[in-house]
């Protein structure tokens, strides 16, 4: 009886030990940075995959279950992840990762938002109120978000301190580093022009000076229709691109569609970490979305 | 006029961040607004008052023939504090009027696991129970909701619920309340004039499957529960009134499939649930007439199975299949020459719907079914509907 109490509480407390912090990320790009600062202090729980629309999630049972048992929630936020989030958190009744407690982490708080929409109108489709949320495609704003996100697990978790200290200041001199070496790289991207299949490059564009020229989805969230893409097409003869971008998770028909009838490369970009083999970490998905924009211009 | 509130409200610092993007909950808005507006076209080829046969001691909610407006549904909610989160759901009829369907305080802040949610609510047995019209995958509810709940179980009362700190979802919950909706009779007494218990588990199977099952047991005493046109073996359609016991087990079970979980192009969702009421007490034949009164007791059931396929972004396919079995009763002698006892027949339906949403807040629909839930009368049914919401950008369950 006593061998058994002993291997229970060895099981408990072992796991406890190894990992301080049960933490639910939203996004894979999340889950990656906080694992980044966190290391061996934080168990980590990735909500979706870069195959997945994150604004198309259900609250599934087992999102409820793993939110239940979470120390810290980190998310996108500006609406993102609207349609299923709420009810996660709610239905976990986790008293410690609600929003607005120490628990509940949004990247977007600590980020300078871009596309904040001067007309809230669904006639202009799905628009976030709070500006363009696919903040993650720009290297730059991994760098406030880690130093918020690694504030926050120093306040939950106070006596790893200086760990996450220390590991906030590599990751930072690091990430620092690695996007110096990807602005050389991709300078000849500089002003090409691009068509995007969903509004979700912003952030890339505004980085790397990618000119966009137009849209595939119509309207935010919708599905581009064979009329639109046609307009799109005809546009092209005016104002020609280089690629049409899409992130990993989205059908590739409708840049296949432009692809073969115009002069573009048709270009899937990882999104966020695993969307492709290459996107294997943080650093991963910049080598590979930088590699792949430059093998889209030859 | 968001433009309005962005240059002379205080409203601004909440819809027109300059720079970041400040943590909200789900919207900008609070509270949160939201209006379903629905509608439909029926079709039908036999009066839909005529209820399932063996059911004409349940209620019959049927449809509507012709156009008319759908139940337009106005919902708001928002924190009300730190410990409390409110909802309230109007049903706007078209005959004019406005009606309660949802009003309940959710406490947010109870933590390990326990969720209180006290007011009018949809109980939490079976998995449609819960789920709002306009989350429906066809127009109408399967029949054995219709018959066994009247299309869907609102309480008054209090439901406990608890979320078990395990590797997979494990829930249970329970409720007491006043017994508002059918099977209960809505008596104004002391105590509690319902309960529900349940349990429901659910997980995910690799990334591209989910699943969620759910057992169920409502107990309820039904006093004066009365019934007008129902038929006898003398071949009239007569009034007759039951008080007794009433007690309903359920099963329920849904899964879903997403290939790499991605629902945005495609997806399959197949459910079924059963219940099994048994209901056993005193029925009073034929109240303006005869009115004899001895024991009656009778076992109904039904289930439903259907599956529901995304075969491209915005277009989705479901066909669904219903059973009911009326059960034969046990009728006491001095009624047994006069209430059917065995009707020996059991209601089905197939139901087949398209529909096409153009975006996440728009959808219409287009359902045909074949309809041989009364005897001798089957129908072949029509329907056409749209579904629009506006307003606050909800949030759906599972």
């Amino acid at each position: 009886m006593k061998n058994l109490l002993f291997a229970i509480s060895l099981l408990l407390f072992s796991n406890a030990a190894h990992a301080a912090l049960n933490v639910f990320a939203c996004e894979p790009e999340w889950a990656a940075l906080t694992q980044q600062l966190a290391g061996d202090k934080a168990s980590v729980y990735t909500a979706t995959t870069a195959l997945q629309d994150p604004h198309r999630i259900e609250a599934r049972p087992s999102l409820i279950a793993k939110a239940r048992r979470a120390n810290l929630v980190v998310c996108t936020g500006a609406e993102l992840e609207v349609a299923w989030l709420p009810v996660v958190l709610r239905e976990s009744a986790n008293g410690a990762v609600q929003p607005g407690g120490s628990g509940y982490f949004e990247a977007a708080s600590v980020v300078h938002m871009l596309e904040v929409p001067t007309r809230l109108d669904r006639g202009a489709g799905d628009v976030h109120a709070l500006g363009n949320p696919h903040i993650q495609t720009d290297p730059r704003n991994f760098i406030p978000v880690a130093e918020a996100l690694s504030q926050r697990l120093i306040q939950l978790d106070p006596a790893n301190a200086a760990t996450y200290r220390q590991r906030f200041a590599d990751f930072s001199q690091q990430w620092r580093a690695a996007i110096a070496k990807w602005e050389l790289q991709a300078a000849p991207l500089k002003g090409v022009a691009v068509v995007v299949q969903h509004d979700g490059f912003p952030y890339l564009n505004n980085w790397l000076g990618l000119h966009e020229v137009a849209t595939l989805e119509p309207k935010p969230g919708m599905e581009p229709s064979a009329a639109h893409l046609s307009r799109v097409l005809g546009s092209l003869q005016q104002h020609p691109a280089r690629m049409v971008l899409r992130a990993a998770y989205q059908d590739e028909r409708p840049s296949e569609w432009i692809a073969q009838r115009a002069p573009v490369a048709a270009v899937e970009l990882p999104y966020t970490v695993g969307g492709s083999d290459g996107a294997g970490d943080l650093f991963g998905l910049f080598d590979d979305t930088v590699a792949r924009l430059l093998k889209g211009l030859q | 006029m968001f433009h309005r509130i962005c240059s002379v409200t205080a409203l601004a610092v909440a819809l027109c961040p300059p720079a970041s993007a400040a943590e909200v909950g789900e919207s900008a808005f609070n509270p949160a607004f939201s209006l379903i507006l629905s509608g439909s076209y029926g079709s039908l080829q036999r009066a839909p008052a005529i209820p399932a046969t063996g059911f004409a001691m349940n209620p019959n909610p049927g449809h509507e023939q012709g156009f008319n407006l759908g139940e337009s549904e106005m919902g708001i909610s928002a924190n009300i504090d730190p410990q409390f989160r409110g909802t309230a759901t109007l049903a706007l009829d078209p005959a004019g009027g406005i009606s309660v369907e949802n009003a309940f305080v959710q406490t947010t802040a109870l933590g390990d696991g326990f969720n209180l949610k006290f007011g009018r609510y949809f109980s939490g047995l079976g998995y449609l129970n819960e789920l709002h019209a306009h989350a429906w995958d066809f127009s109408d509810q399967p029949l054995v909701y219709a018959a066994l709940w009247e299309n869907q179980l609102g309480e008054d009362g209090l439901q406990l619920k608890w979320l078990a700190p395990t590797e997979m979802f494990v829930e249970i919950g329970g409720e007491v309340g006043k017994g508002r909706g059918f099977p209960g009779s809505d008596r104004a007494k002391n105590g509690s004039g319902a309960g529900v218990l349940f349990v429901h588990a659910g997980d995910d199977i690799g990334i591209e499957q989910s699943w969620r099952a759910g057992a169920s047991l409502h107990r309820t005493r039904r006093v004066d529960a009365e019934s007008a046109d129902v038929p006898d073996l003398n071949g009239n359609a007569v009034t007759n009134l039951f008080s007794g016991d009433s007690q309903t087990v359920g099963l329920d079970l849904v899964w879903k499939y997403a290939p790499d979980g991605n629902l945005r192009n495609s997806y399959i969702k197949v459910q079924t649930e059963y219940f099994r009421r048994k209901e056993s007490g005193e029925l009073s034949y034929d109240t303006v007439g005869a009115n004899i009164t001895d024991s009656y007791s009778v076992t109904q059931s039904g289930w439903y199975v259907q599956g529901v396929y995304q075969f491209m972004p915005r277009w989705r396919s479901a066909l669904r299949y219903d059973q009911l079995d009326p059960g034969s009763a046990k009728v006491g002698a001095l009624n047994a020459g006069n209430v059917i006892a065995d009707y020996a027949y059991h209601p089905t339906r197939t139901t087949w719907m398209i529909d096409y949403s153009p975006s996440e807040f728009s959808r219409l629909r287009v359902q045909l079914a074949h309809d041989r839930s009364r005897q001798g009368l089957t129908d072949n049914q029509l329907f056409v509907q749209y579904i629009m919401s506006m307003g606050a950008h909800g949030a759906h369950q599972y």
